[in-house]
């Protein structure tokens, strides 16, 4: 049933609404019973030693190959323009039919996979080019960009449409009356969207793709640290640079720079074949193949090999995984409740707040996968690192947006407002407690899925059993693993959207949120 | 008498489970203007969308003039008058007019622009258009359209003494039938055949143009 529009959505849910500080100490209940079972260990022998040479590096980043770092650069923007706008085509084709539940779940499934899944799968057919690179990421973000063109399409203004001659039925009605006044949203979106791609395209080297990520594992795991920290101020410039040179009108030219680029790039031969052994046998599970599926035993020997695989496999990487976002998720609150004032002057003073951004934006800039990457080099592949980086990324976001409308707030309280702690504590703190609550949901749901991705690091969440069943070539079992990952995916945002209403935390818009 | 263009034998009218008009009576003859007077919320716009849908049915051409003027915000004039006639185009030549008109349908639209005074306004998006040019521009895309019968909320609402009579006239000149929420009578009295007078979901009065009464005018506007 629909409520009436007169009805506040407050008050319509007010006999459910539970206090938002309750749903708080229910998440550190539950943390709290939670962590014996948190793998929480340092298993490397001298973490210090790293971050001091990590440290070192800093002092002196090691340019020297920069030369490589230069193709790596450019291969980053570029592969990230070229996927994003394949994405985004791919994605508007598919928002104008999202009327059919076939393509609603085709996008499900796009978006549901990461690009680094999605990477480490065509690899396995491609090796690890450039055009795979863009590949995945097209493939992940077709589903997001299908996803939010089909709601702003919804959003558009029906009455041009049905004020033309036969209500505007036809294709031209749709693109005159629909699409059209929907295409400064798309373009904004896809601006933002173009940002995040650069970020995932330098992760994406991780895996073995040539971007940035690439030459930071290399020389990480070669102990140059010099270099590693070249890579990591590299990546600092490309990001916070971004607003100057990514202007609009450039846009489509950037494009079509980037996609002529990586077509001329020398491409590895791949045959049709390929693909077509993918998909005729190597996903099809081990006990089905060879004829099997027509003899009784053979589902026998199939529901053993599942129950093995979700007992053994899927199941305790999703717990791990859920263990991990949880305690992210609460340690990100607490981090971005805590380092807001850094950037709020009347808080800080001049200086502070000039150290608070600076903090702030580098912790913003690193894409988390980095952050996380560099941890577990450093403490070992327990939940610890991936907890501290994702905590501190996520943290310094929601800091940055909390700091800036807390900014714009004080000049607008009253003149005898009180000062210090106490401007915090009585007055920034309660009236910005909702759009807290907001980003931290919106967050969290973004901190659970990158927590299932981290396990390609070897964190022994779902991510790690993917990307070990890809490894020994298991696509099979790959297959099934993901199934429980786009599964774990729309759970969890079911529930998200259930605790968003339980608060009354409103929705925030995706382009908001960086 | 010729078979009526539309007919309602107590019917109900309304949005979905919301009744406007109950038990209603109405039929209109192909060629008559008819006036729909009444404040607003008597079921004028509820009228005019039930009239629109009976004629979608039975396969008759319709212009349409809605209250809140329905253009699209980013679209230029030109293309917000050209959307008249999507549906007679290909779409191929649709898409192409969103890049470059064809001079033909420019000449077309150009003339009718100057007639509504919008001819300078043609380049412009209509978020950049006044209250009364975005009228006119509505205007402009019915007349565009063409059909058997026009169905126009207030076309002329947002217009000053002397450019309403001259745009209702334009407009209502162009249609076999039309069918028009007014609230000026005086308007309504100079340029319709008929007017309707609805209160609060009934039908108060229906009688030729001029030959209202003066107490039927007062007691419709009356709380």
């Amino acid at each position: 049933m629909r409520l009436p529009s007169s009805m506040p959505a407050e008050q319509a849910l007010g006999q459910r609404r539970i206090g938002r500080w309750q749903v708080v100490g229910l998440a550190c209940l539950l943390a709290a019973l939670l962590l014996p079972f948190a793998d929480l260990a340092i298993s490397t022998p001298s973490p210090r030693a790293v971050f001091a040479a990590l440290g070192r590096g800093f002092l002196e980043p090691d340019f020297r190959a920069v030369s490589q770092l230069g193709q790596a650069l450019v291969l980053t923007v570029a592969i990230a323009f070229a996927g994003v706008a394949i994405g985004a085509l791919v994605g508007l084709v598919l928002a104008l039919f999202w009327s059919s539940a076939l393509i609603r779940t085709v996008s499900l499934c796009l978006r549901g996979v990461h690009e680094l899944i999605w990477a480490l799968f065509i690899m396995t057919i491609t090796g690890p080019s450039a055009p795979t690179a863009v590949l995945a990421l097209a493939l992940a973000y077709s589903g997001i960009f299908a996803k939010v063109f089909a709601e702003i399409l919804e959003e558009a203004d029906p009455r041009p449409r049905l004020a033309l001659p036969g209500e505007g039925l036809s294709l031209s009605g749709l693109i005159y009356a629909k699409l059209v006044p929907s295409l400064p949203a798309f373009w904004t979106y896809f601006a933002y969207r173009i940002e995040c791609g650069i970020r995932s395209s330098a992760v994406l080297g991780f895996v073995g793709l040539p971007t940035l990520g690439f030459e930071l594992d290399t020389l990480f795991k070669q102990g140059q640290y010099g270099g590693a920290a070249a890579v990591l101020i590299l990546t600092y410039l490309l990001v916070i640079t971004l607003p100057l040179w990514l202007r609009r009108p450039a846009l489509p030219l950037y494009v079509l720079a980037a996609i002529a680029y990586v077509w001329a790039l020398p491409r590895l031969e791949t045959s049709g074949l390929g693909l077509w052994t993918l998909i005729s046998r190597d996903i099809v599970p081990a006990p089905l193949r060879n004829g099997a599926w027509a003899d009784p035993a053979g589902w026998e020997a199939f529901a053993n090999w599942l129950w093995r695989l979700i007992s053994q496999q899927m199941v305790p990487g999703i717990v791990a995984t859920l263990i991990l976002g949880l305690f992210a998720i609460l340690l990100t609150g607490l981090i971005a409740i805590l380092a807001f004032p850094l950037i709020v002057r009347a808080l800080t003073g001049l200086g502070g707040s000039v150290f608070g951004h600076v903090v702030l934006v580098i912790l913003r800039s690193t894409p988390e996968y980095m952050l996380v990457f560099i941890g577990v080099q450093a403490l070992g592949p327990s939940m610890l690192p991936a907890i501290l980086a994702l905590a501190l990324h996520n943290g310094a976001i929601i800091a940055h947006l909390i700091g800036r409308q807390a900014s714009q707030l004080v000049p607008t309280l009253r003149i005898d407002r009180p000062h210090g702690v106490n401007l915090y504590a009585y007055e920034l703190v309660p009236r910005l407690s909702g759009a807290f609550f907001a980003y931290l949901l919106y967050r969290g749901e973004i901190i659970l899925r990158e927590s299932m991705i981290l396990g390609i690091l070897g964190i022994a969440t779902l991510g790690f059993f993917i990307d070990s069943a890809i490894a020994e070539l298991r696509l099979d079992r790959a297959v099934i693993l993901i199934i429980g990952m786009i599964l774990t995916t729309a759970i969890v945002d079911q529930a998200s959207r259930r605790i968003r209403r339980m608060i009354g935390a409103q929705a925030v818009s995706a382009t908001a949120c960086r | 008498m010729t078979e009526p263009l539309i007919r309602f034998d107590g019917e109900t009218l309304g949005y979905g489970a919301v009744a406007v008009l109950a038990d209603f009576r109405l039929a209109i003859a192909p060629g008559e203007r008819v006036a729909l007077l009444g404040r607003s919320g008597a079921g004028k716009s509820t009228l005019l969308n039930a009239i629109r849908a009976r004629l979608l049915v039975t396969g008759r051409t319709t212009a349409l003039v809605p209250q809140d003027h329905a253009l699209v915000p980013i679209l230029s004039t030109y293309h917000n008058i050209y959307m008249g006639r999507l549906d007679r185009h290909s779409l191929a030549h649709n898409l192409i007019t969103l890049f470059r008109p064809f001079p033909r349908d420019r000449q077309e639209i150009g003339a009718l622009a100057r007639d509504l005074g919008i001819l300078e306004l043609l380049g412009k998006p209509v978020d950049e258009l006044s209250g009364g040019q975005r009228q006119r521009s509505a205007v402009g895309r019915a007349l565009y359209a063409g059909g058997e019968v026009l169905l126009a909320d207030e076309p002329v609402s947002a217009l000053d003494e002397h450019q309403a009579p001259a745009v209702l006239e334009r407009l209502l000149s162009a249609f076999p039938t039309s069918i028009v929420a007014l609230h000026d009578v005086g308007l309504a009295a100079s340029h319709c055949t008929r007017m309707i007078g609805l209160k609060d979901g009934q039908l108060l009065f229906d009688v030729p143009a001029g030959q209202q009464d003066p107490d039927a005018i007062a007691k419709l506007y009356a709380r």
